[in-house]
């Protein structure tokens, strides 16, 4: 025993060295990373600009993140020496899983009764405003992630151009509303299955494509559409968009101050132009449930075994008599179905379209959403659509951080950093996704849930 | 040799070029019902390719695949349907199958050609009943009304899903992984990956059932157990099997009928015993030049 340790002292340096040596690694990479970032800045003065150094912050945050370093070392790593590996894949996602039957009652509740705790909470109609408008966005995106998770969840395609269907569905509704004065609700099936259509189209090309070739070629349809949009001006009102859209009514209620037809009117209430947005909430959350409930029930039909079928192994399918073609097609289709509905309720809801709503950056949020969530997870999306939407949109609240820091410090210019950091450390956290085990479609005895180092993620 | 065997399986003049290299040159061979045919020959001899052109994933550069579904005397047929180019002709008693010309998922689809792959395929994030669910999805489709009416939960699907649990769970039974049913089929050991593999295959209904190397790497228990599954397969469920192995113990012991490959070429075809004393079949395991064979020959029957 003695001789071992006198090996391990000789060979190893002490803790305290060790953790030093680790700490000042550290700070070097603070001080090459802060030096330029943080050390230099620009100050327009006078018309021209000038630079400003700001050294003694960078030696600052240097000098913190050594003591962080160093402290944690010593204390929480002290017996590792320094942090274990993580595991790839953590085993069993308890933290989720488990109170998943607990989470989806509480989930619904919530979401009926969103639009009345914020103005209660908010403190009347006008300021809960902000609030309702947030919960619709969230929906909205909530929408257009259930119908990405079918096509890239499910079937494993990856589609970088999903922002296309969002935008058919969006014109179909603004185009035929303004131009054949059709309702909300009439254009909603049709807009759906416009985009439907649309799925097909791009889906029969790129029928033989996978993986990276896919995505390539996803993005570029969106960047299609887009482009198309802007150009046929005498359609689409080109890069100007479309305005006015007519707004849904209620029951042929309209949310007007006054007339034979005003909502507030009838129920005797006073008019307020947030009861459309509520309107608006319910609407959007019906379609949200509706979506949730199809896609459930199909995920348990043969097609929807198929689809995940088709992730797992696309030869093994087409010997077993599943038809590719038609299975792939289906999932385009329908999730750009899913994306059509969302597109005519973000039409109706903002009045006012143009192709710059529609750019490839949706497409990346939506992905995001549905590859943090946890590809193939419904829950999954709704948690990563309340962080990356709605808990963004918070990161615009931060005023409070001007006591701390003082006036002359702007939050929110630091949003996208806090984003980008996030998503940093969730994918980190968990590679697979926020709920990363499958939950299998049918089952002889017991519902065991699949750990997600066994699940494939599709090469399309 | 029974002489009233019923033909299944047709295979003529069949060739596989890619680009210069001959895979398969000019075979033909034929498969009867209720047998166990098996294809041997030493690596790169053409053995999947067969495969391959038999279950549509491949089309053969020349030849006719013939595959026959009830009474024989359809293949009278075969040389209308060849001309008037029809992929298969259905009459009262049988029907005729082109395979040659049939996409893979109609050749499993219609023709009910199931295949395993040598390189086991299996859903590996699925569990085993959904494995074997996946299998049976083009009668599941039929059933939940090509899934519009299933939605709506019109059509007795439910039903139709519960006969299909209880086929899955008899193969499940019968390849001993019954346990196991709700686990992914990722976390199954190689040899039971290779039953539920079969089991699967067989959830199709199959016909003729393609074995592409079913004993590889097994262990000489394991390969006795699978010998029993498709001695047990043929009796059982009247199933005709096309196996290619490399394991001769299991060749020998359950192949009514074996053909041999070399580069692509057919060098013996016969029962079990007449192929391992062909002096041909010695020589191309033994990997002789072709003007030496003769030498050979005269060696081994001396």
């Amino acid at each position: 025993m003695a001789t071992d340790d006198a090996v391990s002292a000789r060979t190893e340096p002490s803790p305290v060295v060790a953790a030093l040596r680790d700490a000042a690694m550290w700070g070097l990479i603070t001080l090459l990373l802060t030096g330029p970032v943080v050390g230099l800045g620009t100050v327009a003065s006078s018309g021209t600009y000038g630079f400003i150094q700001r050294w003694p912050l960078v030696f600052s945050m240097t000098a913190i993140a050594f003591a962080v370093r160093f402290i944690l070392m010593m204390t929480v790593w002290r017996r590792r020496g320094a942090p274990a590996p993580r595991k790839v894949v953590a085993d069993l996602p308890k933290s989720l899983d488990s109170l998943r039957k607990l989470f989806i009652p509480v989930f619904v509740l919530l979401a009926f009764a969103y639009p009345f705790i914020s103005v209660f909470v908010a403190g009347g109609m006008t300021p809960g405003r902000y609030w309702i408008d947030l919960g619709v966005l969230v929906l909205t995106y909530i929408l257009l992630g259930w119908g990405l998770n079918i096509v890239v969840g499910l079937a494993g395609l990856l589609d970088l151009g999903y922002v296309a269907f969002y935008a058919v569905g969006a014109y179909t509704f603004a185009l035929l509303s303004m131009n054949y004065d059709l309702s909300f609700w009439v254009c909603l099936p049709i807009a759906g299955i416009i985009a439907a259509m649309f799925g097909v189209l791009l889906g029969f090309p790129v029928l033989r494509l996978r993986g990276d070739y896919l995505a390539i070629v996803t993005l570029a349809f969106g960047e299609i559409i887009r482009l198309v949009l802007i150009n046929w001006r005498e359609f689409t009102g080109g890069a100007s968009g479309i305005n006015r859209i007519p707004r849904p009514s209620f029951f042929g209620f309209e949310f007007v101050p006054s007339g034979p037809t005003s909502f507030a009117q009838f129920f005797g209430i006073t008019h307020s132009p947030v009861h459309r947005l509520i309107f608006f909430y319910y609407v959007t959350l019906l379609l949200a449930f509706v979506v949730l409930i199809i896609t459930i029930r199909l995920r348990r039909l043969p097609i929807g075994r198929a689809w995940e079928a088709l992730r797992e192994d696309e030869i093994a399918c087409r010997s077993l008599g599943i038809s590719v073609v038609n299975t792939k097609l289906t999932a385009f289709s329908l999730g750009a179905m899913f994306g059509g509905f969302a597109g005519t309720v973000f039409a109706a809801r903002q009045g006012y379209i143009s192709p710059q709503d529609f750019t490839f950056l949706t497409s990346a949020l939506v992905l995001a959403i549905v590859v943090l969530g946890g590809l193939g997870s419904n829950l999954g999306v709704v948690f990563s659509a309340a962080v990356l939407v709605g808990g963004v949109e918070m990161l615009r609240n931060l005023g409070f951080l001007k006591q701390i820091f003082g006036n002359d410090f702007d939050p929110t210019t630091y949003r996208m950093l806090i984003f980008g950091v996030l998503m940093v450390v969730i994918m980190v956290w968990r590679p697979r996704g926020l709920i990363s085990s499958r939950s299998p479609s049918v089952f002889l005895t017991e519902r065991k849930t699949v750990s997600a180092a066994m699940v494939h993620e599709g090469r399309g | 040799m029974n002489e009233t065997r019923d033909l299944i399986l047709d295979v003529e003049h069949l060739t596989m070029r890619f680009g210069g290299l001959v895979a398969i040159g000019d075979l033909s061979f034929q498969a009867h019902r209720g047998e166990i045919t098996a294809i041997i020959g030493p690596n790169g001899a053409g053995k999947t390719t067969v495969f391959n052109c038999i279950t549509g994933f491949y089309k053969p550069t020349e030849g006719r695949i013939a595959l026959v579904h009830g009474d024989p005397a359809v293949l009278a047929e075969i040389d209308r349907a060849t001309i008037e180019g029809h992929q298969f002709l259905r009459t009262d008693k049988g029907a005729l199958f082109l395979l040659e010309r049939m996409a893979d998922y109609r050749v499993s689809q219609y023709a009910r050609v199931a295949r395993t792959f040598q390189n086991i395929r299996l859903f590996g994030g699925m569990t085993l009943l959904e494995n074997l669910m996946v299998a049976q999805h083009n009668k599941l489709m039929v059933a939940s009304g090509y899934t519009a009416l299933a939605l709506v939960g019109l059509g007795g699907y439910g039903r139709h899903e519960r006969e299909a649990i209880d086929k899955a769970r008899y193969w499940l039974n019968r390849v001993g992984l019954i346990d196991r049913a709700d686990e992914p089929a990722a976390a199954l050991s190689y040899g039971a990956q290779r039953r539920l593999e079969i089991a699967r295959a067989m959830c199709t209904d199959p016909v003729l059932l393609c074995l592409d190397e079913p004993a590889a790497g097994l262990n000489p228990r394991e390969s006795s157990e699978l010998s029993d599954l498709l001695l047990f397969i043929r009796r059982e469920h009247q199933t005709s099997i096309l196996l290619i192995e490399h394991d001769m113990s299991v060749v020998m012991e359950i192949s009514d009928h074996v053909v041999v490959l070399d580069y692509g070429r057919k060098i013996s075809d016969g029962s079990p015993a007449a192929v391992r004393s062909d002096p041909n079949v010695i020589a191309a395991y033994l990997g002789v030049e072709e003007d030496e064979v003769e030498d050979v020959v005269q060696e081994v029957s001396a």
